[in-house]
């Protein structure tokens, strides 16, 4: 891995980082390795092919909501400080670290982790989920179990349980109400490898 | 050492089946077998009726037994709330064993009747751990396995071992008096006090309702730490025949390698016979009364089988329950599903009843009692001591691994919940007098922990969970919304681990899921059932059973629901209410409820369900059609091929069958009739004769036109085909498919009202006649607007009319129309069939 000191030199703004996203330095080491082996050209950055190009990926029915999450809208790279911050939405909520009113909200806070996973519905960005979308992400995770008429009706019934303004679609605040019961800490959160 | 775990299970075999179920009662066995010679040799008359108390007094004790435990725990029950609400269910029951057990002392001042460990390990034991094991929640069972173990093997390990030692050291030091306990003994008694039982577990906790982790951390470790002590006092129990100074190293380590061996094989013996049920429950299409049987002999046999190579049964049972229970599920008729699901709980809830109350009769005993002050307070001491110490020295290793720490409050609970019950005491009775002199101490030693776990420990549990404020069970409706994001999560996570490249807990679910879904589905599931298994999908018709049952309700609390059929607002109010959803629901039906999770309480709402369904909908208001054609393809093609079927009012008095459904030989009827219908228009088309059946003018002319136009016969065979497979599956059978379109099939029902206009040549349409005719069946809507049933378009769809039977999609939802006669038919209606081309 090489000194601690040195590899962590390579990475710009890293204290920066490190506060940001609350990842310890070992975090962010091992992950800038990882990032080195998936920037197989060593270009810095990352393209959606390169995302592509990981294997295990392949078999993910929602792949290409997430890898395109990771690319601001109109990027076609991401580099690795980045790459960090949305990793960081899945870090563990940490309940000793002391909370400071006026610190900005954690990326891995409550609120944070549910907006990346609003994002992956709401591909127009239009801060809704509409029928549409749904029925989308819907075909993609349930793919050929069910018929196109039974994704229809999860769809509106889906659509009816959250929406509470009745335009049909799903706002970011009545999905995170619909979700208040669900321990988002637990589902959205993968304990790091320092 | 392996000896002597066969003299154990000979101790075992011997006691099941020479002792009778119940001490004291062993004479007249030989009556009971021979009840042709029970007649007085002396006899002088016909007796009218005789006393025949000794033949029948063993079952009839047994059977009064139980009946007295379910009215013990029915008292119990609905004794005063005050009382119910601070003493748990199994203290009670306890208490009310004292009673009954004093009554029975002072009647035969000794105590007849106590629990055998025989009757305990062989009758009582194994149905609960199944019921529990059956019914474990998988995925949160297995996502926490890694903690149970580690409980299970290591806190058992650790708690025997360091309650055997310091009963032992405080012994040396002479609290105890003079004793005739040695090292080898206390660590044998250690090992069977160690175990935290799920019994106890079970009762204590269900009404406390923790979060779903706390409660399956106690309550998995409580199922498989059993299957450790088991081994542990078999390895001891051994130990200590061979005594003292005969265990050199090699003794202990083949101890160690006996214990792997017994909880390791129990378990794989478990899973085995969990794939043979599954296999079994794959081919029971035809014998669907008796599948739901198959789970609990198999259940039963892996117990049996594993005790019988000494292997630990209580691991292998569990493991049977838990790895079988999806794909049994999903094999099974939803009914059977329902009723394993209520026989299950009624003979674990039974005999957790009968348990409690013979351990509060046993303890009304002279016998037994043997008081030493130092050995039943320092057992008790130590016993709670060590678990403290044991939970909190392996959380703290264990949350260094895991996501989500487990919280200080929730080990507190965890090591107050170490309940010890029925299986420490089993274990204690089965101790040899001959080889440890203590014996009767140790029984009451472990009685008194038992109480005191239970009735102290048990009352007190409540408010300690209420005073920590120890996370409870989020009690939330089921939700779609929820469960499609769950799913959403899943992926996520699975996705950034990827990205991440580390293999991490996602990534092994994964793994198994898809290996499951790729391998293991595919042999232990029927092909039908793995195609309806996807769990978002299961939800959601289980919401919307849900609405049915509301919609049914509420339509009875108007009056009646005729107005589905008949009334035309109401028709409209139901489709914007509840939307294409509803609609939905109707052929959904037979929709495998496996993956529900587990309590009974949903059973009972999808089998009303599916009772309602007939007399109430025929999917008349169904979604848009795709074309228009396809409804009146359908209404053609019942006229010409409408069959009345017989029903067979069976289920009543039947023992195997249900189902109203008609027979294979009706299925067949069908078929041929089909099929001949099929030929004679073929023959006609070709020879331009008249064919001896009266078929109307137009389809004899659109079949001249047609048919030779490459309609190829192998069509029609395949439809044919489908008749048979369609109509030979029960209606209320799983796997029927999830189509809306398939609720039709089969269902072979001839409506007399269509009859006269057969032979009529000028069609008009059928439901017009019907209004007049005043028949109950109304018109849809739909159908009436659609009156165009001319000729040129009957021309067009005459190749449709190959089968009543076969699920295409063109048998679309009007079928309904017709099917609604169904009802109207007088009960009970054998008559032959009406053949409809005459």
């Amino acid at each position: 891995m090489g000194s601690t000191s040195s590899t962590l030199l390579k990475i710009p703004n890293v204290e920066e980082l490190v506060q940001e996203t609350g990842f310890s330095p070992a975090h962010i080491i091992r992950l800038y390795d990882r990032f080195k082996v998936l920037d197989k050209e060593g270009r810095g950055h990352l393209c959606p092919q390169d995302f592509g190009a990981i294997k295990e990926l392949a078999m993910n029915p929602i792949r290409d909501r997430i890898i395109s999450a990771f690319f601001s809208p109109g990027k076609e790279t991401v580099d690795f400080n980045t790459f960090v911050r949305i990793l960081a939405h899945f870090r563990p909520v940490d309940k000793d670290r002391p909370k400071d009113p006026n610190s900005p909200e954690p990326i891995n806070s409550r609120s944070n982790k549910l907006k990346f996973a609003f994002q992956l519905y709401d591909q127009d960005k239009d801060g809704k989920i509409s029928r549409d979308e749904l029925l989308k992400v819907l075909r993609d995770m349930l793919g050929m179990q069910v018929t196109e008429e039974q994704l229809e009706s999860i769809a509106d019934r889906t659509i009816q349980e959250a929406d509470l303004d009745r335009d049909d679609a799903i706002s970011f605040e009545e999905f995170r109400k619909s979700l208040e019961k669900v321990n988002i800490d637990h589902k959205m959160s993968i304990r790091f490898l320092r | 050492m392996s000896n002597s775990t066969y003299l154990c299970l000979r101790a075992v075999f011997l006691v099941c089946f020479i002792h009778p179920l119940i001490q004291g009662l062993s004479a007249d066995a030989n009556v009971v077998q021979s009840p042709r010679h029970r007649l007085e040799p002396n006899l002088t008359g016909l007796p009218i009726v005789t006393f025949e108390w000794h033949h029948v007094q063993t079952p009839y004790l047994v059977i009064i037994w139980v009946f007295v435990a379910a009215l013990a725990k029915l008292s119990v029950i609905e004794l005063n709330h005050h009382v119910t609400s601070v003493i748990p269910e199994s203290g009670m029951l306890i208490i009310v064993g004292f009673i009954l057990g004093g009554m029975v002392w002072g009647a035969d001042k000794a105590q007849t009747f106590k629990l055998l460990p025989a009757t305990f390990f062989f009758y009582l034991l194994p149905q609960i751990i199944l019921d529990a094991s059956y019914f474990m929640p998988n995925k949160l069972f297995f996502s926490n396995l890694g903690a149970i173990l580690i409980y299970a093997i290591f806190g058992t390990c650790w708690n025997a071992a360091a309650v055997g030692l310091s009963l032992w050291g405080c012994y040396e030091a002479g609290v105890m008096g003079n004793l005739d306990i040695g090292l080898l003994q206390f660590l044998l008694f250690g090992s069977l006090i160690a175990a935290v039982d799920p019994v106890a577990v079970i009762a204590v906790f269900e009404e406390v309702h923790v979060n779903e982790v706390l409660f399956i951390l106690v309550f998995g470790e409580s199922l498989l730490n059993d299957g450790v002590t088991v081994v542990l006092y078999n390895v001891f129990d051994a130990f200590v025949a061979l005594g003292g100074p005969r265990i050199d190293a090699t003794e202990i380590f083949k101890g160690i390698f006996s214990f792997v061996v017994v909880a390791f094989g129990g378990s794989f013996l478990g899973v085995a016979f969990a794939i043979l049920l599954s296999l079994l429950t794959r081919c029971t299409k035809h014998i669907q009364i008796i599948e739901a049987g198959f789970v609990f002999v198999v259940g039963y046999l892996a117990y049996l089988t594993a005790d019988m190579l000494s292997l630990s049964a209580i691991l292998s049972i569990t493991f049977c329950g838990v790895c079988c229970q999806k794909y049994v599920n999903a094999n099974m008729d939803e009914k059977s599903v329902t009723t394993v699901r209520h026989a299950m709980k009624v003979l674990a809830n039974g005999s957790e009843t009968m348990i409690f109350l013979f351990l509060g009769i046993t303890a009304v005993d002279t016998e037994i009692w043997v008081w030493n002050t130092g050995f039943i307070l320092l057992t008790l001491l130590f016993m709670i001591v060590y678990r403290i110490i044991g939970v909190f020295l392996f959380t703290w290793l264990l949350n260094k691994f895991r996501l989500v720490p487990i919280e200080v409050i929730d080990q507190v609970v965890m090591s107050y919940g170490g309940l010890r019950g029925a299986v420490a005491y089993g274990l204690a009775a089965m101790l040899d007098k001959d080889k440890i002199p203590e014996k009767n101490l140790m029984i009451s030693t472990t009685l008194i922990v038992v109480y005191f776990t239970v009735i102290i420990q048990g009352i007190t549990m409540k408010p300690l969970v209420q005073w920590l404020k120890v996370k409870r069970a989020a009690h939330s409706d089921l939700k779609l919304v929820e469960k499609l994001n769950n799913r959403a999560f899943d992926h996520i996570l699975a996705a950034v681990e990827d990205i991440c490249g580390r293999i991490g807990d996602n990534w092994w679910t994964r793994g198994w899921n898809r290996f499951e879904e790729k391998y293991i589905c595919r042999i232990l599931m029927k092909p039908k059932a793995r195609k309806n298994k996807d769990y978002l999908f299961n939800v959601f018709h289980k919401l919307n059973l849900e609405d049915a049952m509301n919609y049914v309700s509420e339509g009875e609390r108007q009056g009646s629901l005729a107005f589905i059929r008949s009334d035309e607002a109401a028709n409209i109010d139901f489709k914007k209410q509840y939307g294409s959803e509803f609609a939905d629901v109707m052929p959904d039906i037979m929709v495998d409820m496996s993956n529900y999770e587990f309590g009974i309480e949903n059973v009972s709402v999808t089998s009303i369900v599916k009772d309602t369904i007939p007399s109430i909908s025929r999917n008349i208001h169904g979604q848009d059609r795709k074309n228009a054609v396809d409804d009146i393809n359908a209404h053609h093609v019942l006229q010409q091929h409408l069959y009345r079927s017989r029903k067979h009012h069976r289920h009543k008095y039947s023992r195997s069958h249900f189902g109203i459904n008609q027979s294979e030989d009706e299925v067949q009827e069908i078929f041929q009739r089909t099929m001949r219908s099929r030929l004679e228009s073929f023959k006609s088309a070709k020879t331009g004769v008249n064919p001896a059946k009266k078929i109307t003018k137009h389809h004899k002319k659109e079949l001249t036109h047609q048919i030779p136009n490459g309609h190829p016969e192998g069509k029609d065979h395949l439809y044919g085909d489908e008749v048979d497979s369609a109509v030979g599956s029960e209606t209320g059978a799983v796997n029927s498919t999830f189509m809306r379109d398939t609720y039709t099939s089969g269902a072979g029902i001839e409506n007399p009202a269509f009859m006269p206009d057969m032979d009529s040549p000028i069609h008009s349409p059928p439901w017009l006649m019907e209004t007049e005719m005043d028949m109950a069946v109304a018109p849809s809507q739909r159908a009436q607007r659609r009156l165009p049933w001319t000729p040129n378009r009957l021309r067009r769809l005459a190749p449709m009319r190959i089968s009543t039977c076969s699920t295409d999609s063109f048998l679309m939802a009007d079928v309904s129309l017709t099917l609604e006669e169904h009802e109207e038919q007088p009960q009970g209606d054998n008559e032959d069939i009406r053949p409809v081309f005459e």
